[in-house]
């Protein structure tokens, strides 16, 4: 088996994206991010069906430590047991930190691109915009939106992604300046290509790898921000997420300093893998780090 | 005789420096019939890749426009259709081949797909058509291996193939008129002699009408009937290959061809030193004066060509020449 596929190597260069594979599982870190990643997506879906006991309910004594009365993590402050909390409280996270990434990589990206095919007027309008947001106080902007609109999740969502494209936006509208100069482009405009064609489907494929990598650490940076905006009471009262019960422990961190620090650890071991990831992908789509 | 597919009428296109506008093509007229193909010469920065760029309507946007002058292509003038107009016409009535087969191509998709994308684009295929199509395009441009070399990467493939591919783009939609930008200056000299016998034979088969720019009068001869010799931005002499190199006219093309050491029926023993052309091009801001722009490399200059940008003179039926000491 081994045979056939060096055999193979030899005879056919490699697609581009077995060679990004190939130089990911090189980097052991971000393979074993990877995994820890895969286990805590795993846990978010499938979770709360294992674990069913409601993270809201009182189900024990108020402040048992870990590990009493089959209560792995124990309980809280009003008895709720943690272990629930922590396993329900992923698909928050997750959730939260997967669509904000999202949303601001669609924003960055159609900010970024048509600042950057365009150039002109629309280019100094779309960057003195996005130096706007720049310059914002994430957190307040953030803190103001969801306190005008309402602690829900979709609010939480938008107001994460609101604040989070503009680096998403300055690296896109860089890559497109410096792709649009290139000869491929010309020759596709050369064979009729229209300027949205150019911008989405020749340019933007070509401008990918980077907006990727900085895609990936938003996610784990998005993760952070809920974490930080449920602290503050800021989310959703009626969902459990991990900042949340930091934030509602918080008072007690003295007394039972585990009702804080496992959630936190929980996000601490999120976001660390994630940028590991990012790293990885990092290195593995750049192609001057490739064959060393 | 048929009317010409494309007519260039009096074209000027005018590009912005620091020192203000200056005319890099001056009053270009020439014609291109069916099935023909003419051949534009002349020094680096003649203005030679602005005429195809502004025949495609591609010039650089902001620093550069067409100032006067028509483009007509089979009677619809290019130089004022709207863009949307033009789409229609890029790479499905005239296509162009760029320079560099290396970076021509689309990294990210492979060569099928972007053969296949513009039948989809311009004939209106579906995938599976526009597929099948590809692969005939693909074997009519002599690449081995068609039904696996399809779905290759631009970046495994050699120059030369790179190249084939991109006349197979251009050729995809049966275009009237091809314009290639000296196709072949990437590619090493046999690459060139198949590129170009590939062009030779689609020519036959397609009847497209090529507009083909180069600085090699090797290649001239071998590929062209007409041909326009420029000079800084301005046509210097226009004729049948035939006439043009057999019997040049303005010293400018006597002295270009004279600086090519093949061109000779036999070769003698001891060769003689080639012939140079003294000076280089005038810069871009002496673009448009009134006064032949070569006189200060010419031999033959007078004190006319000092005070007045000289006409055509016509030499023999089709043979012509901007220079006020023809003859003399």
């Amino acid at each position: 088996m081994k045979e056939k596929e060096n055999k193979e190597k030899e005879e056919k260069p490699r697609h581009p994206l077995s060679e990004v594979f190939d130089m990911y599982i090189r980097n052991f870190s971000a393979v074993c991010a990877m995994f820890v990643l895969i286990v805590i997506i795993i846990l978010a879906i499938f979770g709360p069906s294992l674990y069913p006991t409601d993270p809201f309910e009182m189900v024990w004594m108020p402040f048992s430590p870990p590990g009493q009365e089959g209560f792995l993590l124990g309980t809280d402050y009003l008895g709720r047991d943690l272990m629930a909390g922590l396993v329900h409280g992923a698909r928050v996270s997750i959730l939260v930190g997967i669509s904000a990434a999202f949303m601001s990589v669609v924003i960055g990206i159609t900010i970024g691109a048509l600042a950057g095919y365009y150039r002109g007027t629309i280019e100094e309008i779309l960057m003195r915009l996005t130096e706007f947001f720049q310059v914002l106080p994430t957190l307040l902007f953030s803190m103001v939106i969801v306190a005008l609109f309402g602690a829900s999740l979709p609010m939480i969502v938008i107001a994460i992604g609101l604040v989070s494209w503009t680096a998403v936006a300055r690296i896109t509208r860089a890559e497109f300046l410096r792709i649009r100069e290139l000869e491929f482009v010309m020759a596709s405009r050369a064979s009729g290509a229209s300027d949205f064609r150019l911008i989405f489907s020749v340019i933007l494929p070509n401008a990918l790898p980077p907006i990727i990598v900085q895609a990936a650490l938003m996610v784990g940076s998005a993760i952070l921000f809920e974490a930080g905006l449920s602290f503050l009471g800021l989310s959703d009262p009626n969902i459990v997420s991990w900042g949340q019960i930091i934030g509602s422990n918080r008072q007690y961190i003295l007394d039972a300093s585990y009702t804080v620090t496992v959630p936190g650890l929980a996000i601490f071991v999120t976001v660390l893998a994630i940028s590991l990831v990012g790293d990885g992908l990092n290195d593995a789509l750049n192609p001057k780090l490739r064959r060393r | 005789m048929m009317a010409p597919i494309l007519k260039v009428e009096n074209l000027s296109v005018e590009l912005k420096t620091k020192e203000g506008t200056s005319p890099v093509i001056d009053n270009l007229s020439f014609e291109l019939n069916a099935g023909e193909t003419l051949s534009f010469v002349g020094e680096s920065g003649c203005g030679k890749s602005m005429t195809a760029l502004g025949i495609m309507g591609l010039l650089p946007e902001k620093i550069s426009r067409v100032s006067s002058g028509r483009i007509l292509f089979q009677g619809e003038d290019l130089a004022s259709v709207t863009q949307k107009r033009l789409q229609e016409i890029r790479g499905n009535e005239i296509s162009m081949i760029f320079q560099e087969p290396m970076t021509s191509l689309n990294p990210v998709y492979t060569i099928g797909e972007q053969i296949g994308e513009i039948l989809r684009r311009h004939k209106g295929l579906n995938r599976k058509q526009s597929f099948l199509q590809a692969l005939d395009l693909i074997e009519a441009v002599q690449i081995p291996d068609t039904k696996n070399k399809i779905h290759s990467y631009p970046f495994q493939l050699s120059g030369g193939q790179r190249q084939r591919v991109m006349i197979a783009m251009a050729l995809a939609c049966e275009p009237k008129i091809l314009v290639a930008d000296e196709p072949t200056t990437a590619l090493d000299v046999t690459v060139q002699a198949q590129i170009f016998d590939l062009l030779k034979e689609l020519r036959v088969k397609t009847n497209t009408a090529i507009i083909l720019i180069t600085h090699d009068m090797g290649v001239v001869y071998e590929m062209a009937q007409k041909m326009i010799v420029m000079y800084a931005g301005r046509k210097v002499e226009e004729g049948s290959v035939n006439q043009v190199i057999k019997s040049p006219a303005h010293p400018y093309t006597q002295g270009l061809i004279s600086c090519v050491p093949h061109l000779t029926e036999k070769q003698p023993e001891v060769r003689e030193r080639l012939l140079e052309i003294p000076g280089i091009v005038p810069g871009l801001t002496s673009f448009g004066l009134n006064k032949c722009l070569f006189e200060s490399r010419c031999h033959k200059s007078v004190e006319k060509c000092l005070s007045s940008k000289p006409d055509s003179q016509s030499i023999s039926t089709g043979h012509q020449a901007n220079c006020w000491n023809l003859g003399k």
